[in-house]
């Protein structure tokens, strides 16, 4: 049966594990999805993953690649069929890659920021650091995009997958922190791209919904503080 | 062929505009190099890489291109003789994951381990073992991570280089031992040696003395 002979591990929460689900879909390849639970991850993960023992992985004829850009250019190479997900000039895809490593190892780190920040002073602080960073994407999105709906041009490609994967979790953070992070003013371009971005058909059927995102957004955090606050209560009499 | 103008910011000191350095040779690319200065970067750093303002930046034919990783694979998919990269996707994904993890793995800790003291020291020590024996692991008998000849991981464990001369520089025991890892060790010893790759290191006491300047405060109170 050809849906197994790829399988991706993954969470629903994830947003690395969204961009395999997107990429997948975007060349019309049938998967079967496994929900790894990451409390008690299962051996196959722990077998796929040696290293990291993270989600995503994907495993196709039962070779397991890890990594989500690793594993976007995977299925774009294996796949190489159109609709393609990077662009085919050198310089274009080195622009999208550029792209990609500051939105994983900056802005992503500044939203993640968002959450660990304590008092309100630091809270604003990394709240305006990432409004910042999404500043300078939107420089960004006006040169790749040209005019056009997406990075990608007419299509959803590999920086808008990059990016869109984390739509909810702004969204959760935008909520959480009663804040406008993607302003429509400071960002129209990315504030009209994420519309479209969520509406496109490789996404709408995979992205979770945002307010159940948040539901356990909320969950997750209220466990940490409560798990925080009984380490730092005293001992018992 | 049109005339092409190759550029590469860089500082001697740098692991990461080494490695483009080697990509560039193993393709018999000419280019100009521009040696920077990190406190007082030149306006054409300035204006070709914006966003971060760091070296490397290759500019091609005008265009910068900036991230070691980035540039190394502008570089092999744009002369696509000697290639860096596997063909094969699979390959390739596993190429471009051994090169993650040894940014954002080895490297940090390796970053640490010379600054640090101690329980602490000893535990960043136990990971860098720990990360080696896993690229152990993806080496076992091949010549070089890229095969038969130096490929993308090879270029990009060179970091390896600085952490050992950093440890010589300390007088550290090196955690890159022959007895516990003879296979990263019988690697590294290669990759010195190899023709290409030697012309891209550091000169070894002018090395040393910038990493004891470097990381000698930690001297004092070990």
């Amino acid at each position: 049966m050809a849906g197994s002979e790829v399988k991706v591990l993954g969470t629903w929460a994830s947003p690395f594990a969204l961009r395999v689900h997107i990429a997948l879909g975007i060349k019309s390849v049938k998967y079967e999805w496994v929900e790894e639970n990451l409390e008690a991850k299962s051996q196959l993960l722990l077998e796929s993953n040696p290293i990291n023992k993270q989600v995503p992985v994907l495993i196709h004829h039962h070779k397991p690649i890890c990594e989500s850009l690793a594993i976007l250019q995977y299925i774009d190479e294996a796949w190489p069929s159109a609709p393609s997900i990077l662009p085919s000039d050198p310089y274009h895809r080195a622009v999208a890659r550029f792209w990609a490593a500051y939105i994983d190892h900056k802005w992503f780190t500044w939203l993640k920021g968002v959450a660990s920040a304590e008092g309100a002073e630091a809270k604003k602080a990394a709240l305006d650091q990432v409004r910042e960073g999404l500043v300078v994407v939107e420089e960004a999105f006006g040169k790749c995009s040209k005019g056009k709906d997406f990075f990608s041009g007419d299509r959803i490609g590999y920086l808008d997958i990059v990016l869109g994967c984390f739509l909810g979790w702004l969204y959760v953070a935008e909520k959480r922190n009663d804040v406008k992070l993607l302003d429509e003013e400071k960002m129209p371009g990315l504030a009209a791209w994420a519309i479209k971005f969520c509406l496109e058909g490789a996404v709408k059927d995979v992205m979770p919904d945002k307010d159940e995102l948040l539901d356990y957004a909320n969950m997750v955090f209220q466990a940490m503080a409560k798990a925080k606050a009984k380490l730092n209560a005293p001992p018992n009499n | 062929m049109a005339e092409e103008e190759v550029k590469l910011f860089g500082t001697w000191a740098s692991p990461f505009s080494r490695r483009i350095e080697v990509a560039l040779k193993l393709k018999g690319v000419q280019y100009e190099y521009i040696e920077e200065n990190l406190t007082n970067k030149s306006p054409a750093l300035l204006n070709y890489n914006p966003v971060h303002k760091q070296i490397p930046v290759l500019v091609h034919n005008g265009k910068p291109v900036a991230e070691s990783f980035v540039i190394m694979e502008y570089v092999d998919e744009t002369w696509k003789h000697n290639p860096i990269l596997p063909t094969d996707p699979y390959e390739k994904a596993m190429a471009r994951f051994w090169a993650k993890y040894i940014d954002e793995k080895l490297w940090p800790a390796a970053k640490k381990v010379v600054v640090t003291k101690g329980e602490e020291q000893k535990g960043v020590i136990n990971e860098i073992q720990q990360q080696m024996k896993n690229l152990e692991g993806e080496l076992k008998e091949k010549t070089f991570f890229g095969g038969e000849s130096i490929g993308f991981v090879d270029i990009a464990a060179n970091i390896i280089i600085w952490l050992v001369v950093a440890q010589e520089a300390l007088g550290m025991d090196q955690i890159l031992d022959e007895e516990k890892l003879p296979i990263l060790h019988g690697w590294l010893q290669r990759l010195l040696d190899d023709a290409v790759f030697k012309e891209c290191v550091p000169p070894k006491e002018r090395h040393l003395d910038f990493s004891k300047v470097k990381f000698g405060s930690s001297i004092a109170s070990k």
